[in-house]
């Protein structure tokens, strides 16, 4: 009965359809599966994005808002020339580099390393601890460090300190480090993110990797350096490319911090200049044109580290064949 | 290197995986961990090799205790059911990995390593990935990488249960003649009973935790001391009958209460008797039963199911309410419902105590 309705079903399809059913039909899934992502991308970075280069070539501000001027490329040059866009574009650097290096990924490396080698609650309950600081709102962990830092006598560190015989600074002015708590502060918030991630990564590597391992005559720091550090290769360059990405354009922490003082832009980064000019301007005057300029640097320097990332860790290679041959 | 188990035992919290475990390896023997799943046998191998510490017992080396000696200095080679190869080493890096970490020099570890591989067959080999190699080549490189090292005991974690049938036995045959030649101690876990019963030297049958028996293969297959021991060793499974033993004009025979009767040998019987038990377990195996053609034989009954297992066929030929198990050439094409006679050749009888589960026969 079966075979008599196939037959039946081969013939009425027209030999023509018959042929080439399938590719007809799947070319536009992938696209479609696409779709969603796509249009977030072009909703939110490229139309912004262009908005952005638009803006960055007027004078618009608070005061001609309706009709601003086109300038050209008045407002870059403005930039370039600026007294203290060096000083800036260092800061910005530092404070990235060393953020990502000793916290972000260094601190998250150890946290991990360590809350996977010792008793799974305990880990399970440092883990939480850690992520304290990205749960509390930005303005009252900001307070606790102001209070941490402030000068004699209310400072905690110094408190701390005191015994030791140490005078006392306020550690956000000059004579202080504001450096330090620039990073400190920044740093224990973005290590719980390569925390995650590295914890969940050690957790997969398997059981039997570890065990043969050991067997093999590994020590801790052998194991940490031999199996699981290679075996964290992709989470790492995952971890970095993300974390600097996203550390270039964070500056709220600096800003309730040390508003990129003290003095003269000794902690002032560039997303903080940018954020200053276009909605805190100390005249009340907010300078959008001028302002996104400074953005405009932004987008185009991560663009080109996202584009660095990519090919020099070799991102693609993370992208697997696909396991059921259909697209 | 002998190797000594006392009283070992492993609670995971409640869980008792392993309990209360004796056993005595000679040097250079090669001895099987045979039991179902989660019986514990990974979890004995494990401490063994220093990965889990024992809740309580004591392992010993050559004499020496080694509860306390972390596995790198344990100096045994272990393979896992998974490989366990590292993934972003090549099979070189991969089996000169102990020996690096030994501190040996780069010449003398690529000359070790290449002999070793050479006798492994995977000298072409070295320069692939884990990810690049099948899982026959993957275990040949598991197993290498066991042996560079020069190991005093070599652990096995159901190493084979990953290949294809094939495999398998070439497999078998390679490592029994290995570690043959290198009179390595080794233990080797597995359940499957093939595999225990063709490589050991003796074998532990491991059930629940507990050590069920530790026995040479033929001892196990022909002098089972328990009741379990004579079901799980034996595919398929030894048939069990209670039955009473009567005396008539100096034979003896076995009767159950559904009417299967045999003659069983006067030694055996005297033994199962001594104890004076009413009654008795008997087991037979599939292989010590015939059918009877001439069709003679007071035990016959209708044939239940027929399962082809290509060689032979096995049926279940039903006396009363005892099913008896039984292989026979497929070309009798026995169908449902016959009625076959049957034959028992009773030389290799066992008897059991039905309450302790004890053999009657062997102590
Ligand atoms: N880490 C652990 N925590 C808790 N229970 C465990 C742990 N490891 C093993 N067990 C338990 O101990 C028992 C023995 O486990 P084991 O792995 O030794 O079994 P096995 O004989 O190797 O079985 P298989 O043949 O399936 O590998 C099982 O009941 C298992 O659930
Ligand atoms: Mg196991």
């Amino acid at each position: 009965m079966a075979t008599i309705q196939k037959a039946q079903e081969a013939v009425a399809i027209p030999a023509e359809v018959a042929r080439e059913p399938k590719p007809r039909k799947l070319t536009w899934t992938p696209y479609a599966f696409m779709l969603p992502s796509a249009i977030l991308v072009i909703l939110f970075f490229f139309i912004p994005a262009l908005i952005l280069f638009y803006i960055s070539m007027t004078n618009q501000s608070s005061a001609n808002f309706s009709n601003p001027d086109f300038i050209g490329l008045q407002n870059f040059k403005t930039i370039l020339n600026d007294r203290f866009v060096g000083k800036i574009f260092q800061n910005t650097v530092f404070y990235v580099v060393m953020t990502l290096t000793f916290f972000n990924v260094g601190l998250a490396l150890i946290i991990s390393l360590v809350t996977t080698h010792i008793e799974r609650r305990a880990g399970i309950f440092f883990r939480t601890i850690w992520m304290l600081p990205r749960l509390t709102p930005s303005v009252v962990y900001i307070m606790m460090w102001k209070r941490i830092a402030a000068g004699p006598p209310f400072g905690i560190l110094n408190q701390f300190l005191a015994p030791f015989g140490f005078e006392g600074v306020n550690w956000l002015s000059a004579q202080g480090n504001p450096w330090l708590f620039v990073i400190l502060s920044n740093g224990f918030i973005g290590a719980s993110f390569g925390m995650i991630i590295f914890t969940s990564a050690i957790e997969s590597i398997p059981k039997e990797l570890m065990r043969a391992a050991l067997v093999d005559g590994a020590s801790i720091l052998q194991r940490i350096r031999y199996v699981i550090l290679p075996e964290l290769r992709w989470p790492l360059l995952f971890v970095v490319t993300y974390q600097s990405l996203s550390l270039l354009t964070s500056f709220e922490l600096i800003w309730l911090l040390t508003d990129g003082g003290p003095g003269l832009y000794r902690t002032e980064v560039w997303a903080l200049t940018a954020y200053k000019r276009a909605l805190a301007n100390y005249f009340g005057n907010a300078q959008w044109g001028y302002a996104s300029a400074w953005a405009v640097f932004l987008v185009i320097i991560g663009v080109i580290l996202a584009v660095v990332y990519m090919r020099y860790f070799r991102f693609n290679e993370l992208v697997e064949e696909p396991k059921i041959e259909v697209l | 290197m002998e190797v000594v188990l006392r009283n070992l035992t492993k609670k995971f919290g409640q869980v008792v995986a392993v309990d209360h475990i004796n056993l005595e390896i000679r040097s250079g023997e090669f001895v099987a961990f045979l039991g179902p799943s989660g019986c514990g046998k990974t979890t004995t191998l494990l401490m063994v090799a220093g990965i889990y510490k024992p809740t309580e017992g004591e392992i010993l080396f050559d004499g020496r205790l080694m509860n306390k000696v972390p596995p790198q200095q344990r100096n045994v080679g272990m393979v896992f059911q998974s490989y366990a190869l590292y993934p972003h080493m090549t099979a070189f890096q991969n089996m000169a990995f102990p020996l690096k970490l030994a501190g040996m020099s780069q010449m003398m570890q690529a000359e070790r390593v290449k002999r070793v591989a050479d006798m492994m067959g995977i000298g072409h080999l070295l320069d692939r990935k884990p990810g690049e190699l099948s899982g026959g080549q993957q275990q040949r490189v598991a197993l290498g990488r066991a042996l560079v090292k020069e190991p005093d005991l070599l652990l096995f974690d159901e190493p084979l249960s990953n290949l294809d049938a094939r495999l398998r036995l070439v497999m078998r045959g390679e490592i029994k003649r290995l570690q043959h030649e290198l009179g390595i101690t080794s233990i080797y876990v597995t359940h499957d009973q093939v595999e225990a019963m063709t490589m050991a030297d003796r074998i532990a049958v491991i059930n629940e935790g507990k050590l069920q028996a530790f026995d040479t293969p033929d001892d196990l297959y022909d002098r089972p001391k328990t009741l379990f021991i004579a079901g799980f060793v034996g595919n398929p499974p030894m048939n069990f009958f209670t039955v009473s033993i009567r005396r008539e004009n100096g034979d003896y025979f076995a009767e159950s209460e559904g009417g299967l009767r045999v003659k069983v040998p006067s030694e055996r019987a005297e033994k199962a008797l001594a104890g004076g038990l009413e009654q008795v377990i008997m087991g037979i195996r599939p292989e010590d039963i015939q059918m009877d053609e001439s069709g003679t034989s007071e035990n016959k009954g209708p044939v239940f199911s027929v399962e082809p297992l290509g060689r032979d066929d096995l049926i279940d030929v039903h006396i009363g309410p005892d099913s008896v198990f039984l292989l026979v050439d497929p070309l009798k094409r026995v169908r449902l419902d016959d009625i076959v006679h049957l034959e028992f050749d009773t030389a290799k009888v066992q008897f059991f105590d039905p309450e302790t589960g004890k053999s009657l026969l062997w102590t």
